[in-house]
């Protein structure tokens, strides 16, 4: 593939300190600094954000829809994860 | 009215004015979508201080002329940028060289700018300094970018340094106005910068493998109203809105 | 798993209103679909860019200088936005581009009429940005997640384009009789393009049916016309303009407006090339990108030979 406007990099944005680093696009930049300039230029236009991360598109690795099944449903039926799942005396209230 | 003042807040508003002007020919043109949207802050963030200062020139003088009034109805010889600012596009390595070279020079001037005792000129700064320093960090990785990148890249960054660097003497020249508000602890002693823009620009040259041109015969003239023949063109495209239609308000 | 069990997941996804995700599974023609519209939307505001573009070194006063250009600017945000969407899609930018450097690819005829006075910055934001948003509000409920979540962030900064293009018609209107003039001269020009912006008449529009079930299109294009321009007659009234319509009224019984279809022959026509602008618009895209071309070279060359510029 002959790509002429450099490889794709996605972009997270951190809106106020403590909070989490939350996915708000992507972008194409050919190095590392010109990807971190484009993400400020191109996502905190309007002050939506003081701390950003850029990642190659490519180094991400994510899981697919068949995944799905097997991943995430085994975790339904653990119940005892959960604080709801015990029994406390009413006599001690909220803990 | 304070006449010193109003010539050096114009100088620095004509500054930011005409390159903005510039900067903006490249909207909706930029080398791919990312560059396009950066260089067009740049542009913003130049305009936005070019309004501060007129408006505060305007205020200065205390005549009915205010900042659209002093931006779109002065002629050529009643503007005092420099004459670097004024130099056309080029293409893209001319236009990040220009704005490389101001924004070097930018981020000293702010800086010093901010301790000035007129109040107005040191907010302005304050502001300036945030993104001029920006703008530097953007212009001068492309420089390395240009300077190290390919054969093609680095020959017309050269050329484009070549071209310019008669330019910047001017940058740094300084007459009665400057030397009646130093006194006054106002203006900012340009002669002082010169020796840290150069350590600057040596360095990032050395980064980009780039050659300084010999130190060229300086041209000289904006600050005092004499300019290149670009600016008459530049001003006349700016300007014929409002003077077609005197009367109207936008 | 076959095919069939696939298309039943799909299928089943899009009744109950869920959204698709690029790694889901999808019927080629609805991958074909959105990377078409998708890419067709990028493609107009990439090229909406530079009739607007126009005036910015002309704009007349310090203001409208600054809006203009954070406007134009928002536009290429929104145009990369969408190539971005697209690409999750197994195409890439430079494809894209290609498609619309060569004339294969096409984008929304409005921007193929040209910007001949100032007003014409005030008749594009109000009337063709109004027109444009009333397609994107309803694109970001759009069945599939990368292209809803472009549309929800260009409607949030879309919002202020149109207010921008009303307080210039404003201006213009309240102002000298010069300027009242040039504005009744852009409604004039811009209102049959305007209304052709949603598309041809329901009858004769080949893709809606699957857009609809798709819910890559939500409302169909006659039905967005009709409350276009019910919403923007009291706009024209407040501006003490006339719309260039002899036939255009309210009608009673059925609570709207009743208004001249646009001349679909010349919609054909612009949209196949034929105009005011198309060729000036393609040989401005064209010469961007030629220009470009050593620029980015540059930058790809910079960041192989220096490999921690892109690795860590």
């Amino acid at each position: 593939m002959s790509d002429s406007q450099g490889p794709i990099w996605e972009v997270f944005v951190q809106k106020k300190a403590g909070q989490p680093f939350v996915h708000c696009g992507s972008l194409h930049a050919f190095d590392k600094e010109m990807a971190l300039q484009n993400a400020r230029d191109l996502y905190t236009r309007r002050n939506e954000g003081m701390s950003l991360w850029v990642v190659l598109s490519s180094a991400i690795v994510s899981s697919s829809p068949e995944d799905m099944g097997p991943f995430f449903e085994p975790a339904n039926d653990k119940v005892y994860r959960h604080p709801t799942f015990y029994q406390i005396p009413d006599a001690i209230g909220h803990m | 009215m304070n006449k010193e003042l109003f010539k050096y807040t114009l100088r620095l508003a004509d500054n930011a004015l005409v390159l903005g002007q510039r900067l903006s020919e490249w909207t909706g043109h930029g080398p791919f979508l990312e560059e396009d949207l950066a260089l067009t802050n740049i542009a913003l963030d130049t305009f936005g201080t070019a309004t501060s200062l007129l408006e505060y020139a305007s205020r200065v003088e205390g005549a009915d002329r205010n900042e659209d009034s002093l931006a779109y109805f002065r002629n050529e010889r009643e503007f005092y940028n420099t004459l670097l600012v004024e130099q056309a596009n080029g293409d893209y390595a001319k236009t990040i060289v220009r704005q490389v070279l101001v924004d070097a020079f930018n981020v000293l001037l702010y800086t010093e700018l901010s301790k000035s005792k007129d109040e107005t000129l040191s907010g302005i700064a304050q502001k300036a300094i945030k993104e001029v320093t920006y703008h530097y960090r953007h212009t001068s990785s492309w420089v390395i970018r240009f300077g190290d990148g390919t054969e093609e890249s680095n020959k017309k960054a050269q050329e484009a340094l070549n071209e310019l660097w008669r330019f910047t003497g001017e940058l740094f020249e300084m007459d009665e106005v400057e030397e009646e508000l130093i006194k006054k602890g106002i203006a900012v002693d340009l002669k002082a910068l010169q020796p840290k823009w150069e350590k600057q620009i040596d360095e990032l040259l050395k980064k980009a493998i780039l050659k300084k041109p010999e130190n060229s015969f300086m041209q000289t003239g904006g600050k005092k109203g004499i300019h290149t023949e670009h600016l008459g063109f530049l001003l006349a495209e700016m300007q014929t809105l409002p003077r077609m239609l005197p009367n109207a308000k936008w | 798993m076959e095919n069939k069990n696939f298309e039943d997941i799909f299928e089943a996804k899009m009744a109950k209103n869920e959204i698709i995700e690029p790694k889901d599974w999808m019927p080629d023609n609805y991958r074909k679909h959105l990377i078409r519209q998708i890419s067709q939307h990028a493609h107009s505001e990439i090229v909406g860019m530079l009739p607007e573009g126009n005036w910015i070194t002309r704009a007349p006063s310090l203001r409208s200088k600054l809006v203009l250009l954070a406007k134009v600017q928002d536009e290429g945000g929104h145009g990369l936005y969408l190539y971005t969407a697209a690409e999750t899609l197994g195409t890439d930018r430079d494809e894209l581009l290609n498609a619309l450097h060569t004339g294969k690819a096409k984008y929304s005829s409005i921007f193929n009429y040209p910007t001949l006075t100032w007003a014409d910055i005030g008749a594009i934001g109000w009337l063709v940005d109004g027109a444009a948003i009333m397609n994107q509000v309803m694109l970001q409920r759009t069945s599939y997640g990368p292209y809803a979540r472009a549309m929800v962030r260009i409607c949030k900064e879309e919002s202020f384009h149109q207010r921008q293009g009303y307080e210039i018609m404003c201006h213009l209107s309240f102002g000298t009789s010069e300027q009242k003039e040039m504005a009744q001269d852009a409604l004039n020009r811009w209102w049959y393009p305007t209304l052709m912006m949603f598309g041809p008449p329901d009858a004769e529009s080949p893709n809606s049916e699957n857009a609809i079930k798709w819910r890559i299109k939500r409302e169909s294009n006659d039905q967005l016309r009709q409350r276009f321009v019910n919403q923007t007659m009291e706009q024209v009234d407040y501006l003490g303009l006339t719309v260039p319509d002899k036939n255009l009224k309210y009608n009673e019984t059925k609570k709207a407006y009743d208004f001249s279809e646009p001349n679909w022959a010349e919609f054909k026509n612009v949209i196949s090339g034929n105009g005011p602008c198309n060729k000036e618009r393609l040989a401005a895209r064209n010469e961007a990108h030629k220009k470009g071309e050593w620029v980015r070279a540059a930058a790809a060359a910079y960041a192989k030979k220096n490999k921690d510029a892109v690795a860590a």
